[in-house]
């Protein structure tokens, strides 16, 4: 593996991660993908009825769970495909800089709408 | 872009691409473009979470969406951000055949995506659900129109480095070239792993 030492010592890894480890993040990605399904069946679904509890228990989570799970996924995919994990820091702040931004302008929209309809359009269709 | 674009490593007085980071200027360029995305598409996400439930009249999408059509297209991504992870490690370790295999899975990939979603968005019409039918139905065609907007271009993009690949001009000097598109190619995947569950999950499970 070729090791580079960048400006501020640290060791960038060229070489990255293995094929057999891009072959568990892949097998990871697919187990979150089904387990999102397979929350959706359970709680609002064709599995709804055969559920019984657990759908009960997990239905007011539904949400916050497959945020979870997309973060999760999301997360895996920078860190290892896009070789953040292995690649010079500098780029996770560009990224993580961005995604801030991206945070923020949804908070911002959200907000905005949140008050315009409080305040101006409290009869209208919504 | 295409890889006649990025290749300019080919001439000498192009040789100076580093800047005071210790990493090629294109691909902290890629990397802001990424950034500069995020934010298009989170506001993108944004407007139709909001205007979702906000229509008058028409379909809504408890009327439209089909969580196994969709769960194919994401398995699809998800299999192809696998294959030009592994086409990149060819071109690194200069395994023109394991580069070629791995390419030509993700373009078709890529291919198959997109005709899903021509699918989706044909099937919808004929359902009823036009842009302008309401709210709803414009906030949805404008987030995965531009996504799919995206997966075909980065679809053609990966099919000219093919064709390079093809002709043997993708060395592991040149990897980058390839890195480059993978790593845009990774985005792509990455922001359809928001819309598929807070698009099409969330939206029926309500």
């Amino acid at each position: 593996m070729a090791l580079q030492t960048d400006a501020h010592g640290e060791h960038l890894d060229h070489a990255h991660a293995s094929a057999g480890r891009y072959i568990q993040i892949a097998v990871i990605l697919f187990a979150l993908t089904a387990l999102e399904v397979l929350l959706y069946e359970a709680c609002f679904g064709s599995l709804r009825e055969s559920s019984g509890a657990l759908a009960t228990s997990l239905g007011p989570w539904f949400v916050e769970l497959l945020l979870a799970l997309s973060a999760l996924k999301f997360f895996l995919v920078a860190a290892f495909y896009m070789h953040l994990k292995f690649d010079l820091k500098a780029l996770t702040w560009v990224f993580s800089f961005s995604l801030g931004l991206a945070t923020t302008v949804i908070l911002g929209l959200f907000l905005l709408f949140w008050y315009n309809r409080g305040l101006w359009w409290m009869d209208g269709p919504w | 872009m295409t890889s006649a674009v990025l290749d300019h490593d080919a001439h000498p007085a192009h040789e100076a691409h580093h800047t005071s980071l210790p990493i090629d200027n294109r691909k902290l360029a890629m990397w802001t473009f990424i950034g500069s995305e995020c934010l298009f598409f989170a506001t993108l996400i944004t407007t139709f979470l909001i205007y979702r439930d906000s229509s008058v009249g028409g379909p809504g999408p408890k009327d439209m969406f089909e969580v196994p059509l969709v769960t194919f297209g994401t398995a699809i991504l998800l299999f192809s951000s696998f294959f030009v992870v592994m086409a990149l490690d060819g071109a690194k370790r200069g395994d023109r055949k394991k580069l070629i295999l791995w390419l030509s899975l993700t373009v078709l990939c890529g291919i198959f995506f997109v005709a899903m979603q021509v699918y989706e968005f044909q099937h919808f019409y004929h359902k009823g659900l036009g842009y302008s039918t309401n709210l709803f139905s414009a906030s949805f065609y404008t987030l995965t129109g531009f996504h799919g907007t995206h997966v075909a271009i980065g679809t053609l993009w990966l099919a000219t480095l093919l064709k390079d690949a093809i002709k043997g001009r993708i060395t592991p000097a040149k990897a980058l070239n390839l890195e480059l598109s993978a790593l845009y190619w990774h985005f792509v995947d990455v922001v359809w792993i928001i819309i598929f569950p807070v698009v099409y999950l969330m939206s029926l499970g309500r």
